[in-house]
């Protein structure tokens, strides 16, 4: 290895760690045994993962996170599928459209999105209501179901489908029956991404959840700013752990999708 | 054929009207505040052009995403040039180290950033350990720019990526070829080549920065407020969404102004921009 290959090593490595590592230190200060955020935590104790447990506020709030993040994916990734799938089909001025707003929620601000949402939602009383929450959420999910689902129909080659329709098929059994079978990878990995946006998402929801009804980020994010409470850091590898679980899956069924096209 | 086009194309409608009923009537709906709340008028784009404290949150705004984006190109580049050049295997293990921190909660990055940044955490312990003086980072501009780029550089090193896996390799072998020494044969050769990308991170990095709200909030102080944390303030704790319309318009135009001024700086140095989705979304 030359030289400036062993300075580019040197500084990717660096990268990587700053990219990685920071994360992880949640995960020591969640075993800490007293109540301070203090670096170098001391101790070991289980009791902010007891706390977190026995706290309807902290407990509440994951299950809240993970009804609406399942319900989320569930929700997108069907209209997220139909809507790549249909836009598949148009050429031209309506695809480019189509697209374009579909990933418009992608760049504009979350907050903008969220205090428009929250004007609208104190009139409509959808303020701290699960209703409320899936709109949000999947509006904000919708867009990486396309851009996944998207990919993975680039490369499917449309013959399949229509081999389908002259061997007998109809429409909706040629699209359940061989296109959407060909696609669950690039399906499968955008629920995985339209749970972590879901499961993740805070910015909007701290706009439209209420005391009755709040998601896990949104308590940890008030939490944060009031106190020092160590039950954040259990929350915060609990997070960590599911939503890298989520991810890796996310990732694996693309690899997936990648060796079968 | 065009009749069966337009029938499946029925099926994007659901999400389309979501989108456009709970996405485009949502943010229109703050937007047209700003000239209606609380009254009909100008006053608080008056507001916004005149008051001293609205000037400054609107340039720290664009200092931080300026600085955002040039820390995150500066650093994505070389990690995306090793990327480019390596073998599959280890280009799979580098993007996995990319994409993982990309799924990651930011707001548990920001709460692992607090525990290390703090008066008493981690990076202070070692300062100490090695004799140095303790530094106040937590709260000021520093520690919201270690934050966001941290969480930005995925989306600059992706875009670099793609465009440079697009690089034919025989271009700067023939420059070498040719006599040119190494240096000159990338900054003339790949580096022009590689632009694009560059540019199409910067775009998206610098968008995405003016959105920021989690990492100032928890990083940085409220007397050092952001757009988006203005704007949360404005609406939330002062009820002022007038104000919170205008903020939300000015974040809008800029998104609007930087998407103009790389087109033409693209168009200028004769770059093909790549599309938005591209970005490594």
């Amino acid at each position: 290895m030359n030289k400036s290959r062993v300075a580019l090593w040197t500084a990717s490595i660096f990268i990587g760690l700053w990219l990685v590592a920071p994360t992880l230190i949640v995960i020591p200060m969640s075993f800490n045994e007293q109540r301070s955020l203090a670096f170098p935590p001391k101790g070991f104790s289980l009791r902010w993962f007891e706390n977190f447990f026995n706290d309807p506020q902290w407990f509440g709030g994951l299950l809240n996170s993970i009804q609406i993040a399942l319900l989320t994916a569930v929700l997108a990734t069907v209209l997220g599928t139909l809507a790549a799938y249909g836009l598949s089909k148009v050429r031209g001025f309506k695809e480019t459209f189509g697209r374009n707003l579909l990933v418009l929620p992608m760049i504009v601000p979350a907050v903008i999105f969220g205090v428009g949402l929250y004007g609208l939602f104190l009139r409509t009383g959808l303020v701290g209501t699960l209703p409320g929450f899936l709109l949000a959420h999947t509006v904000l999910a919708v867009p990486y179901v396309v851009v996944t689902v998207g990919s993975t129909l680039a490369a499917y080659d449309v013959a399949l489908e229509r081999a389908a329709w002259v061997c007998g098929a109809n429409k909706l059994r040629a699209f359940v029956g061989v296109t959407v079978p060909m696609l669950m990878p690039g399906i499968l990995s955008g629920a995985f991404f339209a749970f972590i946006t879901s499961f993740d998402e805070v910015v909007v929801s701290m706009f439209i959840s209420s005391p009755y009804l709040q998601t896990l980020p949104v308590k940890m994010f008030a939490g944060m700013q009031r106190e020092v409470d160590p039950t954040i850091a259990a929350a915060a590898t609990l997070i960590m752990i599911t939503t890298t679980g989520a991810a890796i899956g996310g990732i694996l069924s693309q690899h997936l999708k990648r060796k079968r096209t | 054929m065009s009749n069966q086009q337009s029938r499946s194309s029925v099926l994007a409608w659901p999400a389309l009207i979501l989108v456009g009923v709970g996405f485009i009537v949502p943010v229109v709906t703050i937007l047209v505040m700003s000239v209606t709340e609380p009254e009909p008028g100008t006053q608080n784009f008056e507001w916004l052009a005149t008051n001293s404290t609205a000037h400054d949150i609107i340039w720290r705004t664009i200092y931080t995403a300026v600085l955002a984006t040039l820390i995150t190109a500066v650093l994505a580049y070389p990690y995306a040039y090793l990327m480019a050049t390596s073998s599959t295997l280890v280009r799979s293990i580098l993007m996995v180290v990319v994409l993982l921190p990309f799924w990651t909660s930011m707001m548990v990055r920001a709460f692992a950033w607090i525990i290390i940044l703090q008066n008493n955490g981690l990076l202070n312990a070692v300062l100490e350990a090695v004799g140095v003086a303790p530094m106040t980072i937590l709260g000021t501009n520093a520690a919201v720019l270690i934050g966001m780029c941290q969480i930005l550089m995925p989306f600059m090193v992706l875009p670099m990526v793609s465009v440079m896996l697009g690089i034919d390799s025989r271009l700067p072998l023939a420059a070498r070829i040719m006599g040119a020494p190494k240096w000159k044969a990338f900054l003339q050769v790949y580096f022009p080549l590689s632009l694009p990308g560059v540019f199409a991170g910067s775009l998206i990095v610098f968008i995405l920065s003016l959105g920021f709200y989690v990492t100032p909030a928890l990083l940085g102080s409220p007397r050092q407020q952001l757009i988006p944390n203005a704007l949360f303030t404005q609406v939330v704790e002062l009820l002022a969404w007038g104000r919170g319309g205008a903020l939300a318009v000015a974040t809008l135009v800029m998104v609007g102004a930087v998407f103009v001024l790389l087109y033409f700086i693209s168009k200028l140095l004769g770059v093909k921009m790549g599309r938005l989705e591209d970005a490594g979304l």
